[in-house]
């Protein structure tokens, strides 16, 4: 009979319904529970001496003590050095890819940033270190960045050619048939229509880059002290994280989740931001 | 830069042109088209995709400040030859042409001459209006002269006020020109596009089925624009509605298969083609 059928379907449906459900639970539980368990284990750490003061050697009489202040300035630092060494490379691969690449030379970049997205974050550190700790002779800030930054150029090249693409080819055959310069056109029409896209691919590089530690463990080294010159040390949250995590002392353990909570926020106001760019986007 | 072909440029240099008319009796209607100034001079024209030959050995010329048509069915080449007409058929990899064309006497492919400057003497409206979105109305309109480095803001801002009023479009923006681009409606957008390409001043304006996505109304009006705009401004229209090549235009080609199969008056192909498959496709036993 067709309506035993039809119950059977629209049980049928319903299941598929409840485990799709419980597997998208199933994804942003885990999100949840990291996120709840953290705040659990770092607020009670996280006060204003941690947000202004240097880390202190471990006092037993006065638990409690120093902060993070400098690794955090620092990985707003490094992550500023990586925006403005990695993002006009990617930018500008990506401009090349979608605008002028013949299609010999797109596929093999194409091919190239691909493999680079998957590259372990440790061998960008390798890379720094080669090529700018070796020369100097020294950690640095700027070894830091170098790192950083060549993990967000394969990231902000594959993100800027791929919102430059959407861009409709009939802006471009517009501004030809006006009689404006090819290279005018990809600035001043392209680029100014896909720029929303392209930031949001920059500031989701910026979230990923932000957290990254095995870069920064022997470029930038990390540090106790305010960080002032670029060819200096510059302590940073996921080493400070790292190094209080493994250390005995009860103290800089809370510090430490102190330190993962305080990253996780910088890494979600990114996030949050890149959300309301899209949906403006999506408004207008 | 062009040589404007007049009259009295060739008298004083004392050559004559090709029909004279004090010499010999000619009808009026001939020394009228000799007089005419020749906008482009078409020789010989093949185009091609790849190995695919979609134009085929077309010999036109257009006359100046006047409106050419081009019709026929899907497919057969128009806006292709179009396209070569200001070099935008080279944006296509694969594409070649053979041939000449001259515009006022200068050869378009000749080895002077920058697309781009070609670009902003025939200027080109598509078939899909395509304002940019990012940017307001009258940046819209002045964006071929912005972009081309003038930067005088009484002189853009006459500009501005000219081009829309061209384009009809004058009355209905001028208090929303902040707006962006998009926000207009269909038939305007189209305007929109082509006060646009008119601020630039060209020399010829070609439209590809410039009214083929607007309703009769926006169409009613473009077509009003072009009747206005025919006593300054060359303009050569590929449309595949017959009615609006007879509305507008004074010369029509019939195109068919790549070929040039007749060019002549309007009135001659509508009501008196020579060519029997001409007289096929207008009286529409195909299309």
């Amino acid at each position: 009979m067709s309506s035993r059928y039809d119950t059977y379907r629209k049980f049928k449906s319903t299941c598929m319904s409840v485990l799709a459900v419980f597997c998208a639970l199933l994804v942003v539980l885990p999100l949840i529970l990291v996120f709840i368990y953290l705040l659990q284990m770092g607020i009670s750490s996280l006060n204003w001496d941690f947000l202004t003061k240097l880390p202190q050697p471990v006092d037993p009489d006065h638990p409690g003590g120093g902060g993070m202040a400098n690794a955090i300035v620092g990985t707003l630092e490094l992550m500023g050095l990586a925006l403005v060494m990695g993002v006009p490379i990617g930018l500008l691969g990506g401009i090349y890819l979608a605008e002028y690449g013949s299609e010999k030379a797109a596929v093999w970049i194409r091919f190239g940033a691909d493999v680079l997205n998957g590259v372990p974050s440790i061998v960008w550190g390798l890379v720094g270190f080669t090529l700018v700790v070796a020369p100097m002779q020294n950690y640095s800030a700027f070894a830091g960045g170098v790192a950083l930054a060549f993990m967000m150029i394969p990231m902000v090249l594959r993100t800027t050619e791929e919102v430059l693409v959407l861009v409709p080819g009939s802006y471009r055959e517009a501004g030809l048939a006006l009689g404006i310069p090819r290279w005018k056109i990809t600035l001043h029409i392209v680029l100014r229509t896909a720029i929303k896209g392209i930031v949001t691919g920059v500031l989701l590089a910026l979230g990923r880059v932000a957290g990254e530690t095995a870069p920064l463990l022997f470029t930038a080294l990390g540090s106790s002290l305010w960080n002032t010159s670029l060819k200096e040390p510059i302590a940073a949250l996921p080493i400070q994280i790292y190094y209080y995590a493994i250390s005995p002392f009860e103290d800089q353990n809370r510090q430490a989740w102190a330190g993962a909570l305080v990253l996780i926020l910088i890494v979600f106001i990114l996030s949050l931001s890149v959300r309301m760019l899209s949906l403006r986007r999506k408004r207008s | 830069m062009t040589k404007p072909f007049s009259m009295s440029e060739t008298a004083q240099s004392g050559t004559q042109p090709p029909a004279a008319p004090a010499a010999a009796p000619q009808s009026p209607a001939k020394a009228e088209e000799a007089k005419q100034e020749i906008a482009f001079d078409i020789q010989d024209l093949c185009v091609f995709y790849g190995a695919h030959q979609v134009v085929k050995n077309v010999f036109m010329t257009i006359p100046a400040k006047s409106v050419t048509a081009i019709i026929g069915p899907s497919g057969c080449g128009k806006s292709t030859a179009l396209r070569t007409l200001n070099r935008m058929h080279e944006l296509t990899p694969s594409a070649r042409h053979t041939g000449k064309i001259l515009l006022k006497g200068e050869n378009l492919y000749g080895p002077g001459m920058d697309a781009t400057i070609v670009r902003r003497r025939v200027g080109m409206i598509f078939q899909k209006s395509n304002p940019f979105p990012t940017m307001t109305i009258a940046e819209n309109v002045l964006v071929g002269l912005r972009l081309n480095g003038i930067r005088d803001k009484a002189f853009l801002a006459r500009r501005l006020e000219e081009s829309l009023r061209m384009a009809a479009l004058w009355d209905e923006v001028k208090d929303f020109l902040h707006k962006p681009g998009t926000s207009l409606s269909g038939g305007q957008q189209q305007r929109l596009c082509i006060a646009r390409a008119i601020a630039n001043r060209p020399e010829i304006l070609l439209m590809d089925e410039p009214c083929s996505a607007l309703d009769p109304i926006a169409t009613a009006k473009v077509e009003e624009l072009i009747h206005a705009l025919k006593s300054q401004y060359t303009v050569v229209i590929v449309t595949h509605n017959m009615q609006q090549a007879a509305r507008v235009s004074e010369k029509t080609a019939f195109f068919y298969m790549g070929n040039l199969i007749e060019y002549a008056p309007t009135e001659q192909i509508f009501m008196n083609p020579k060519n029997p498959q001409t007289e096929a496709y207008v009286s529409g036993r195909f299309g």
